[in-house]
């Protein structure tokens, strides 16, 4: 880079004192805008942070009547939102198993293997990525009642390992693809059978990005509306029990578990990046 | 008989995953088209009549519906195009070593349930909240303004909510050009917009591309912005199909309308690849 500034042709460094000044002009306003909407994104959170410590006179938290911790310590005081939180953690916690599993094999075959079909099967991964949830969800519901087939927490799991394991295959599909084939082979030199080389060499090289199809998988069923809101008849998960709340008044509590799934949520993405840094530094 | 085991080792990490994506995603969309074609009603069950009328009627119902939804969608992917691309092309070329942080916090908000966030926007947006009040207690809007209800609100929660995902593809694609290139541009007297116009830009379209993608589908069929921030005159094609199959149970109209949504979508990418297809055919054929 510092090459190509050097051979420069002569003539338009007569300009650069007067373009240089402009582009930092227009960098440092790039810089304040990029930061204006950084803060318009996260002002809702902080709204909601905020109104997890609020002490409301009525019904309504809607305005500020004053600062309580009280709302922390009543966080489990409402029995169908504490169950309504459990069931999206088991949810999620066994879609998340179940997809990262079929969404590993997957994504582990499309990346080493060529294959009749692989077309096909990376079409239907793009459409299930690409399609509104509005219409999986829609469309699951009309196969259910198609089948006469009862809805709750099973129509759930099922829906929402439909939709993760896509992504877990994709992510751990580009991990696949960077795999050094060679230690593959030094293994099987060194007289590993297949079997062995997988779970030896392999498995642990595309470990991270398992990994990272865990968070994600996790992340999505336990976030989820739409689908679930088609696929969920009587139960009620998490979003389910805000949504319905959301006309009689939110509780505080609402708030205060929304916050501490955000800080669990930041806590363990910084864990992870810094785990990634420092095994890189490693490297 | 290892040759075998290897060339069937594919199918059988595949199989188990794929089956779940053809039951549960492919076979439900033939089952919605199915339902969308008969008749009857959920005590009696339905049979399938070829029953094309539901069709007619339910796009003459709510086509207004259908065509605001669109629109909507439209509004919001042009406005955070212009939003994105000065974020992310700031972040790809001067977020030094920064550019982490600066996405982690983009991606921040996804930390909070997507309903929990909407219904915060409402508390902020409510006549008495805390933005509108204190401008109309100095006299900057009239006391009888309002914005949820509006269609400005739920646009802006549309946008809102889908924003991350234009700023990243287009991230992306402006983070893989390489420097040198701008700067030979620059090298042959391009001025800086003239680089930017015809170098950067056309490098990262097929970023603004897969965001647009990426929101116009989601924003299009939301129903969550347009129930909470709006009012009956938003309503949205999603609101209409989600009251259709869970309060109403008129399984058949609420099939056929999702089916119309999928089959516009279907084509809207369609065409929009096309157009960008053959676009980029010529650019090639020009050189």
């Amino acid at each position: 880079m510092s090459q190509a500034t050097l051979s420069r042709p002569a003539a338009p460094t007569g300009h650069t004192p007067a373009r240089r000044t402009r582009r930092i002009g227009g960098n440092s306003l790039l810089h304040i805008f990029t930061w204006v909407v950084i803060a318009w994104l996260l002002l809702p959170i902080f709204v909601m942070i905020v109104f997890g410590f609020n002490n409301p006179k009525g019904r309504y938290n809607q305005t500020w009547d004053g600062f309580t911790f009280k709302w922390y310590g009543k966080l489990f005081e409402i029995s169908d939102l504490t169950s309504a939180l459990i069931t999206s953690l088991v949810i999620a916690v066994v879609a998340t198993i179940v997809s990262t599993a079929l969404g590993t094999g997957i994504g582990y075959a499309l990346g080493r293997y060529r294959f009749r079909g692989s077309g096909t099967l990376n079409l239907i991964m793009f459409a299930t990525i690409s399609s509104p949830e509005l219409v999986m969800g829609a469309s699951l519901l009309s196969l259910f009642v198609s089948l006469g087939v009862g809805l709750g927490s099973v129509t759930i799991t099922i829906a929402h390992i439909m939709f993760s394991l896509s992504f877990v295959a994709i992510v751990v599909r580009a991990r696949v693809l960077t795999l050094d084939r060679s230690i593959e082979e030094a293994a099987a030199d060194l007289g590993a059978t297949p079997w062995t080389t997988f779970w030896k060499v392999t498995f642990p090289i595309i470990l991270p990005a398992v990994f990272a199809g865990v968070l994600l998988a996790f992340a999505l069923s336990i976030d989820d509306f739409v689908v679930t809101n088609f696929t969920a008849g009587t139960t009620v998960t998490f979003p389910l029990w805000i949504w319905g709340a959301t006309r009689v008044g939110l509780p505080p509590q609402v708030n205060v578990m929304g916050t501490l799934i955000f800080a669990f949520g930041v806590l363990v993405a910084l864990a992870m990046t810094l785990g990634s840094r420092r095994r890189s530094k490693r490297a | 008989m290892n040759t075998l085991k290897r060339r069937l080792a594919p199918y059988f990490l595949v199989l188990p995953g794929g089956l779940w994506l053809v039951l549960f995603f492919a076979v439900p969309m033939i089952a919605m088209l199915s339902l969308s074609l008969q008749q009857g009603d959920i005590v009696n069950g339905y049979s399938l009549t070829w029953h094309f009328q539901t069709y007619l009627d339910a796009i003459n119902d709510y086509h207004v519906q259908l065509i605001r939804s669109l629109i909507y969608g439209l509004i919001s992917t042009i406005i955070m195009i212009v939003l994105a691309f000065p974020i992310a092309y700031w972040i790809a070329f001067r977020g030094g070593k920064n550019k982490n942080t600066y996405l982690f916090l983009l991606l921040l908000p996804f930390f909070v349930s997507f309903v929990l966030r909407t219904i915060s926007w409402g508390l902020i947006l409510t006549d008495n909240g805390p933005v509108l009040e204190p401008l109309k207690k100095i006299g900057l809007l009239p006391e009888s303004y309002h914005l949820l209800g509006t269609a400005t609100a739920v646009i802006g929660g549309l946008v809102y909510n889908y924003l991350p995902f234009m700023v990243l593809p287009i991230y992306v694609a402006v983070e893989r050009i390489d420097p040198r290139v701008v700067e030979a541009a620059r090298d042959l007297y391009a001025n800086p917009a003239l680089a930017f116009r015809k170098v950067i830009l056309p490098l990262s379209m097929p970023g603004v591309f897969a965001g647009a993608l990426m929101t116009f589908v989601p924003t299009s069929t939301d129903y969550v912005n347009s129930s909470v921030l709006g009012s009956s005159s938003t309503t949205m094609i999603g609101q209409v199909i989600q009251a259709q199959y869970l309060t109403n149970s008129d399984y058949p109209t609420a099939s056929a309308l999702s089916f119309v949504l999928m089959a516009v979508m279907l084509v809207g990418i369609f065409i929009y690849a096309r157009v960008l297809g053959t676009e980029d055919v010529m650019e090639v054929a020009a050189r």
